[in-house]
């Protein structure tokens, strides 16, 4: 029977594990569902108790107890209890109490298990605990990012144009018309749903759909046979059109398309239309995939039309992160694109300027060097120079030459960088062996405060010219830093000038924005912090490496940590990056500004969950390097001490 | 624990149902009141239980018309959405924009509906020896008691538990605020069902769906037992 429960399968959509679900398992899981109220203070379960169902908060608030009465966990609308009792003979582990006024649904031991058997990702969701969880969801994230999981659904942006089967051939193109379409759908009012007597329908669209007619089905089968516009649209239409359902994948729809030969292909949601994906549909989602972004990058002949793929650069970002792609692959890719821009305007700057009197190497720094760039972002660069450059026959033409790259990176959506570090700036525009005083400086006369504005040229690496100048000072910073725990502890001290927002009792410690909302800076409170934290480490290991992943391994190679230790940083980074984007990506989709403040609030229970797990090895780490590192001790790291 | 105003009469819906089952003669109208009713001393926890409401183009049975039904058997500890039932019935009299605005349940929807009629004998089936729980029994009963007489010629008569009224007694003394609390600007309490589910901090529901409502009754009633009476009480204190 279709019944529609529709507040207990709405509310049961947006929370996880039943967010992925398909929807016809929601709506079965819907209509299984049973509902119970307890008051606040009353037992819902006790130890050894048989349980038979999997226990959701709708709302209210649950608290889950060890045997030994001590609190394991508070749980809030959209959390489940009761998933390790069910996964272990049936009994209770963790009783629970009801400690606010909570409504609470039921689900079925056999429909939990249907639904662990069916979905892997309700399976993992369900047994994972803790950080396992958080491992989890991180490497849940890589494995969907193809064309075979991206549901075809996702290309629709509009509901299904239709008109009734009594319309004629004018009325149908009037229709297509008014909504500027290229096809429309043929519906049929007096067919009979099965079971239309029990299921509420809601509007036009839930009718059955009996035809198709594309613009092409007009100029073939009505102009080209001289047809009145008063022919009825039954006798030109394509009778019952090949569908998919909007479940299906992109890939799915790509191959009907192919196989069928239609550039139109209607989506379905059971039997009621719901859209049409057209091939244009199709080929544009591909093109906004980075690859094609960075090809487009270099046929672009000025600044002028580098600019206007700003908004082509914003879909791939969103595209990106609504694929589920890693955040260490859209840090690569959007990276790529910061790097191709950069080298094209370099080469627009040399076109523009003539070749360059003595050969240069333009250097980036920060996120762009580590590949770690999102979407908003500071350019940060410098040149450094061969030891033949003369300041008075040749420092004119690289100020020309910045000026033109930093110009045009502005134009592009790069802001300027508000420290100044730009190779406009005749301090960050020098010949190597000024460079090699920098860094000789920096190391041997470390002071935290120094250091505070240099930690960024830490990051570093070539992206145009004579890469050679630029690997002489990462082979110098990786050789000396490694031997200077003075300069090691003066990093790590300010490594730990911020912290993760997290308070004694593991609750959010926010900040108040201007609009009075309650907020965490994810980058300055989590992805900052750790990326510095990384940085020590890598240097103290004489490693290369820019990227943090890539230094992780090196860390990893060293044993100056455990391998825990390392994947917990691992998955912390990739987790709190991902929900920046994810939080970037959904701001730019609703017209917005992407910025790096979240309000924990409007998250899941479960992303509320990992986000604190993730500041806590945040937190763990830091702890390490404070006694790691010991800042006023000046001598040598003990090498052997591992990380508990 | 509120104070109660005194409790009705209470009715011997036992008594009433075999009186009934005597005179009735339609078939599935006969069965229903033949089927054993608790008798009113039935604690509340053995009573099988059934949340209705239905949505009506009016307030006036005589003149208005049912357009969908909800209902959901229940006990005080769960409520079985998988026996729940949901019907959008074809109304004699036109859909006012008013009543469509409301329900959003529109002309294309009833096209081909069944008309109330057809749906009698299921839903008499589904109400069989349950006591039924309604918010304002006036309007469920009026109207399953009007298209009776208006398919079979027969009135229609049960059980009810009226989580409004329920909700009136237990605010009783508050809902008609003094002159002195009027004064400083008390408003009555409110009964209505998303008011009344406020106070048990039950969720927020999109109001005027048929079964939604249904199962936002269920839900208050439990909330209500839990908080103001007990699972002895008996069925007697709160019928109608």
């Amino acid at each position: 029977m279709q019944i529609e429960l529709l507040e207990i399968r709405d509310h049961l959509s947006r929370f996880p594990p039943f967010e992925g679900l398909p929807d016809e398992s929601l709506d079965e899981l819907a209509q299984n569902t049973e509902v119970g109220y307890y008051k606040a203070g009353t037992d819902i379960f006790t130890f050894g108790s048989e349980i038979k169902d999997l226990h959701y908060v709708r709302s209210g608030a649950v608290e889950v107890y060890r045997r030994t009465g001590e609190l394991y966990n508070r749980l809030t609308e959209g959390d489940i209890f009761g998933q390790f009792g069910l996964l272990r003979n049936h009994k209770v582990r963790f009783p629970a109490r009801a400690i606010e006024d909570s409504l609470i649904y039921f689900i079925s031991g056999q429909v939990f298990e249907k639904l662990c058997e069916n979905n892997d990702s309700f399976a993992d969701f369900v047994e994972a605990e803790g950080q396992s969880r958080l491992k989890a969801a991180v490497s849940s994230q890589g494995k969907t990012n193809d064309l075979m999981k991206i549901k075809v659904r996702k290309l629709i942006d509009r509901p299904a144009v239709t008109v009734d089967i009594s319309a004629t051939v004018r009325e149908a193109a009037q229709v297509m018309d008014a909504h500027n379409v290229s096809s429309v759908l043929i519906v049929d009012p007096s067919v009979e749903w099965p079971n239309s007597r029990l299921t509420s329908v809601a509007n036009q669209a839930m009718h059955v759909m009996v035809g198709i007619i594309t613009d092409r089905d007009f100029r073939t089968r009505v102009v080209a046979q001289g047809l009145s516009a008063d022919t009825p649209i039954t006798e030109v239409m394509t009778n019952n059109p090949i569908t998919l359902q909007s479940d299906d994948s992109v890939f799915e729809a790509i191959l009907c398309m192919l196989r069928n030969n239609i550039h139109h292909l209607p989506l379905v949601h059971r039997r009621r239309p719901v859209g049409v994906v057209t091939l244009a549909d199709i080929i544009k989602y591909e093109s906004q995939s980075s690859l094609y972004l960075v090809n487009n990058v270099f046929n672009k002949q000025s600044v002028d039309e580098l600019e206007k793929l700003l908004p082509d650069i914003r879909a791939t970002f969103i595209r990106m992160a609504n694929e589920d792609a890693s955040a260490h692959m859209i840090g690569r890719a959007m990276s790529g694109v910061g790097r191709s821009i950069s080298q094209r305007l370099l080469e627009l700057a040399e076109q523009e300027l003539g070749p360059a009197p003595v050969p240069y190497s333009f250097m980036a720094l920060g996120s762009m060097a580590r590949d770690e760039q999102l979407i908003v972002t500071d350019q940060d660069n410098a040149l450094v120079l061969d030891d033949s450059f003369d300041a008075k026959l040749h420092d004119d033409y690289f100020l020309k030459l910045a000026t033109f790259v930093s110009d045009g990176l502005a134009a592009c959506g790069y802001t300027y960088c508000k420290g100044g570090i730009m190779a406009t700036n005749s301090k960050w525009r020098q010949p190597l062996h000024v460079w090699k005083q920098y860094f000789n400086d920096w190391i041997d006369n470390p002071n935290p405060e120094k250091l505070l504005n240099s930690s960024i040229f830490f990051d570093l690496d070539s992206i145009y010219g004579e890469a050679e100048l630029v690997e002489t000072l990462k082979d110098l910073l990786a050789e000396r830093a490694s031997d200077s725990p003075r300069f090691l502890a003066a990093l790590a001290r300010n490594a730990l000038n911020r912290t993760p927002p997290l308070g004694f009792f593991r609750q959010f410690v926010m900040e108040t924005d201007g609009q009075q909302k309650h907020i965490i800076n994810l980058k300055g409170r989590g992805t900052a912090p750790l990326t510095d934290l990384i940085r020590v480490h890598a240097l103290a290991c004489g490693s290369k490496a820019q990227n943090s992943l890539d230094r992780l391994d090196a860390i990893a190679a060293t044993k100056l940590m455990t391998p825990e230790a390392i994947s917990h940083l691992r998955y912390a980074l990739e987790f709190l990056s991902l929900v920046r984007i994810r939080h970037q990506a959904l701001a730019l989709t609703e017209g917005g500004d992407a910025n790096n403040y979240i309000e924990p609030e409007k998250f899941t229970s479960t992303e509320r969950h990992n986000l604190k797990e993730a500041f806590q090895v945040l937190s763990q780490a830091q702890n390490f390097m404070r006694f790691r590192y010991p800042y006023n001790a000046p001598q040598k790291p003990r090498p052997s001490v591992s990380q508990r | 624990m509120s104070v109660f105003v005194p409790r009705p009469l209470t009715v011997q819906w036992q008594e009433q149902y075999q009186i009934l089952a005597e005179h009735a003669r339609d078939q599935r109208l006969a069965r229903f009141y033949r089927a054993p009713m608790v008798s009113a001393d039935t604690p509340l926890d053995q009573v099988p239980l059934l949340a209705l409401d239905v949505e009506t183009t009016g307030l006036d049975a005589q003149n208005h018309c049912i357009v969908s039904l909800g209902l959901i058997p229940f006990n005080l500890q769960r409520i079985h959405c998988s026996q729940a039932r949901y019907w959008v019935v074809k109304p004699k009299s036109e859909l006012s924009s008013e009543s469509i605005t409301f329900h959003h349940i529109t002309h294309s929807d009833i096209r081909y509906a069944p008309r109330v009629e057809q749906v009698l004998g299921e839903l008499l089936e589904a109400m069989t020896g349950c006591v039924m729980v309604v918010h304002y029994r006036n309007i469920e009963r009026s109207f399953l008691d009007h298209a009776l007489q208006q398919a079979v010629g027969e009135r229609l008569h049960f059980p009810v538990i009226d989580t409004m009224e329920l909700e009136a007694r237990i605010h009783g003394s508050q809902r008609k605020p003094s002159w002195w609390d009027r004064l400083r600007g008390r408003q009555p309490t409110s009964i209505r069902l998303a008011d009344s589910r406020l106070r048990y901090n039950l969720p927020l529901y999109q109001a005027h769906h048929a079964l939604t409502d249904a199962l936002a009754t269920a839900e208050l009633l439990q909330a209500q037992i839990a908080t103001h009476y007990s699972p002895e009480t008996v069925i007697g204190d709160l019928w109608n």
